[in-house]
């Protein structure tokens, strides 16, 4: 197939008429769910409920299940915490980032792509609150006045990320929102069912499709995406810094903050891609949600799998250049140490596979796109998995080296949260609009007036 | 139900069409007007004449006000309420306090933006909104573009709003009515019997929260540990005490053995070493509130807290204890008296002195004669 990239693809492929596009989003809302369905979260479940029982044994009896202890003081717990908001991250970075620089192909995946962002930082958060060891006393993370009198410390990386994730959660859950209004209010005035008219008609708020409400509504969603944007930034950022503001050899590094979100948005890119793949075959959304798209995702992906890459080359560099015998060795021992194999199937996974994507045919290609998205995920897990654990487990003090291995508890739950995220992905395919139906009905063939010329959003 | 109209719609089937559309009714004089449209139509701003939308300030100033916030408040605790040095930062460490800060101020200031948007700007939630559950509404909701001009408008007549919308290329002139409202009668007992329900499920439910759920393991708040708590049980001491008895033979500092323990009154008067000065007053309060109070209560009247539960005190404003010497009261308190248990272990010597200094201003407090009261008046205390 010859692709000329001088013009834009359409965001729509086939000429949909609007009811036809609106037809076609809403179609899993009305239709009972199918065996495939079924299978799929019966499957996502069953993961779910192997992590919710090995939460429940370490409620039961503690953290002495995992595996970490001194030196490694940080294992799966951390590790996961981190992977998975960085899955979050491919989610604003295609509703805000893309928004803001009017990439008009987005509306066919930013609706998914925010509800994975949701899903990944819920995932996400519970690690951070299972690692306390107690999380029913979580509260003691917020600052509020009490009877010690004590405050939380602002000056820790980790208070701050306490912030960055609840805002980030919160603010990506709003803005995610705020795009479903006019959404529920089109599900309200077609659906047949009284109860389900209800239930549109409470979360569409009254939406009436006003243009005066719309004139307010775009000037929101562009300020929510001008606020997510630099938010997104900022919570990878905060989350590097629980590393580098440390004086770990292997985590004090100034890198970390551009490194961790552009390793972030790679991983997420990669899981969305990952999603995609199934959500268009199942739902029949191959003209919403087109090659083209996977195309421009895979794209994303080689760049910011070439930005990963380098920073792991300028790690070594820097350890080599400082020239500081420890930072040295930190990196000597990542790559020839007792971790080797996780180091290497990090760098083959992220850096040398996603190369097959400079071939515009491997680009397009599904089956191996999905095999490369996969690729990715792994490597991404086992980059948090290195930075997290092959820094401690040997530091200054050779008598205090160890090495880390993870219990049968500490696998279930990384399965667990595994079926969490997705039980959630799949719940959501059958309860909300997967793809934004006023956004894609406003980048229609024809949807905007003629003499307008450019539109677009 | 009476019903009221609201205004006449008309359909558009496309989007060139509803631009034309809303300019003329804009060009006709018409201000009770919107526009419907299923996703926003470029160009419709202008058309309408609409002036930009101001909810950019709403957002400037509660992202101002969560930056302030964030940043006075870290100040306050960090530098003020309880200044702690860590990491040798200064108390009011900015760099460090910068990513919550931001945090705060985005936070507050997409949530002021949407909050502000949907309840100030649309006056949102409104479902009873005329134009719901129309025909009209169902087409724009999906593919159709639609104007509607309202009675409220002051040149609006009915056929020649009609008229006017055929004009201009309207399809399906649709008159919209809304039901007037009956008047909602706040005695209802429909109404009263649900908010009795709200308030017995959100009073019940709190008082479950703060007084029951708290106590429960796990939210006790680590109470329950694995350590030895002062008075309870133990199985690690034969004597089964979690508080250990002090070593025979051993004397504690300020614990000078007494001499006459076990009798039932010192032979000899004990003479008073201490000075009754205000420090050693306090002392002797705070000491006899810790020990004494429990049986004999805050005023030695014996009105304790444990009333019934234990035999009653005597007070310790009979005459008898008021002529006792110094020395007698110092007695009882190192060695007990019958059921009065000794507190030679866990009170000492000074404490002891000072306790009976103390007992001897309740038992003036309580028992001045009306010249001694005139007295301490005049002394303004
Ligand atoms: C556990 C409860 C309890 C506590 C605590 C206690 N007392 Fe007593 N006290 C008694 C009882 C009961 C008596 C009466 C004993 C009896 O039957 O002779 C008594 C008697 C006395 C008497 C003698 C009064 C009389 O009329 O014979 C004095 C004086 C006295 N207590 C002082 C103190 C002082 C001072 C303290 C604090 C160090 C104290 N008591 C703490 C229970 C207590």
């Amino acid at each position: 197939m010859k692709i000329d990239y001088s013009i834009e693809a359409p965001a729509i492929e086939g000429r949909l008429s609007l009811s036809q596009i609106e037809e076609l989003i809403a179609k899993p809302l009305d239709s009972k769910p199918d065996k495939k369905f079924l299978l799929a979260l019966s499957i996502s479940g069953s993961a779910l409920a192997l992590g919710a029982l090995c939460v429940l044994l370490t409620f039961y009896y503690g953290i002495g299940l995992w595996g970490n202890n001194q030196p490694v003081g940080w294992g799966f717990d951390i590790v996961n915490f981190v992977f998975w908001v960085g899955i979050g991250h491919a989610g604003t970075l295609i509703s805000a980032i893309l928004f803001l620089l009017r990439q008009k192909w987005r509306t066919g995946i930013a609706r998914f792509a925010e509800a994975m962002t949701i899903f990944a930082v819920m995932t996400a958060g519970l690690f951070p609150a299972l690692h306390t060891g107690r999380p029913w006393l979580d509260g003691y993370l917020l600052p509020y006045p009490n009877q010690h009198n004590l405050w939380v410390n602002f000056t820790s990386p980790l208070l701050w990320d306490v912030f960055a994730v609840s805002t980030y959660f919160t603010v990506s859950l709003v803005f995610w929102y705020v795009g479903l209004i006019p959404d529920f209010a089109s599900l309200r005035d077609r659906t047949t069912s009284k109860i389900k008219k209800v239930i549109y008609s409470i979360f569409s708020l009254g939406w009436r499709h006003s243009h005066r409400n719309w004139q307010h509504y775009e000037k929101a969603y562009m300020l929510l995406a001008g606020f997510a944007t630099p938010l997104v930034l900022s919570v990878h950022t905060i989350v590097s810094f629980d590393f580098a503001v440390s004086i770990m050899p292997g985590w004090h590094a100034t890198i970390f903050p551009p490194y961790f979100v552009a390793g972030a948005i790679f991983s997420g890119f990669a899981m969305v891609v990952t999603v995609l793949i199934f959500v268009r075959k199942i739902f029949d959304l191959e003209h919403i949600i087109t090659v083209n798209h996977l195309e421009k995702m895979n794209k994303v992906i080689l760049a910011t799998g070439m930005m990963v890459g380098y920073a792991y080359a300028m790690e070594f560099f820097i350890a080599w250049y400082s020239g500081n015998p420890i930072e040295q060795f930190v990196f000597i021992n990542r790559a020839f140490g007792p971790y080797y194999w996780a180091y290497w199937i990090m760098v083959s996974c992220n850096v040398i596979f996603p190369q097959l994507f400079w071939i515009r045919k491997f680009r397009r290609n599904i089956p191996l796109m999905f095999v490369i998205s996969i690729f990715v995920n792994i490597g991404m897990w086992f980059e948090r998995f290195v930075i997290t654990v092959t820094s401690l487990h040997r530091d200054f003090l050779p008598s205090s080296w160890g090495y880390y291995t993870p219990t049968l508890y500490d696998i279930g739950i990384l399965i667990g949260s595994f079926g969490l995220f997705f039980t959630l992905v799949i719940l959501f395919t059958k309860a909300l609009p997967v793809v934004s139906i006023s956004e894609i009905k406003a980048v229609a063939d024809g949807a905007q007036p003629s003499h307008h010329g450019e539109g677009g959003h | 139900m009476e019903k009221k109209l609201f205004g006449v719609a008309a359909i558009f089937t496309t989007p060139d069409d509803i631009i034309n559309a809303a300019s003329s009714t804009v060009k006709k004089g018409y201000t009770k007007y919107d526009v419907y449209t299923p996703y926003p139509v470029h160009g419709m701003d202008n058309a309408m004449k609409l002036k930009p939308s101001k909810l950019g300030y709403l957002t400037l100033g509660f992202g101002l006000t969560g930056t302030f916030i964030a940043l006075f408040f870290m100040w306050w605790m960090m530098a003020m309420d309880y200044p702690m040095i860590i990491g040798g930062k200064p108390f009011f460490a900015l760099p460090a306090f910068i990513p919550v800060t931001f945090e705060v101020t985005v936070l507050l200031a997409t949530l002021a933006t949407v909050i502000g948007m949907l309840t100030f700007f649309f006056y949102f939630p409104n479902n009873s909104h005329p134009v719901h559950d129309t025909s009209f509404m169902k087409k724009v909701s999906s593919d159709k573009y639609g104007v509607c001009i309202e009675c409220a408008d002051p040149k609006f007549e009915l056929e020649g709003v009609k008229e006017f919308l055929t004009s201009v290329g309207g399809i399906e002139i649709e008159e919209i009515y809304y039901a007037v409202k009956t008047e909602q009668r706040i005695f209802d007992p429909k109404f009263i019997t649900f908010l009795i329900g709200v308030a017995i499920a959100t009073s019940g439910g709190i008082y479950f929260a703060l007084n029951k759920l708290m106590y429960m393991e796990p939210f006790t708040w680590m109470q329950t540990q694995q350590k030895l708590s002062a008075q309870a049980e133990t199985k690690f001491f034969t004597d089964k005490f979690s508080m250990r008895p002090k070593i025979a033979g051993t004397v504690a500092r300020g614990f000078i053995p007494y001499e006459y323990k076990g009798l039932a009154l010192p032979p000899v008067e004990i003479v008073n070493p201490s000075v009754p000065d205000e420090k050693n007053l306090a002392l002797g309060k705070k000491k006899y509130l810790t020990f004494c109070s429990p049986c004999h209560g805050n005023h030695g009247d014996g009105d304790s807290r444990l009333r019934g539960q234990f035999p009653n005190p005597p007070s310790l404003h009979s005459l008898k204890v008021r002529e006792w010497n110094d020395g007698n009261l110092y007695h009882i308190i190192v060695n007990g008296q019958n059921v009065m248990p000794s507190y030679e272990s866990q009170i000492n010597v000074a404490e002891r002195w000072a306790i009976v200094n103390y007992i001897r201003v309740l038992q003036k407090a309580k028992n001045a004669s009306p010249e001694e009261i005139e007295i301490a008046r005049k002394e303004g205390k």
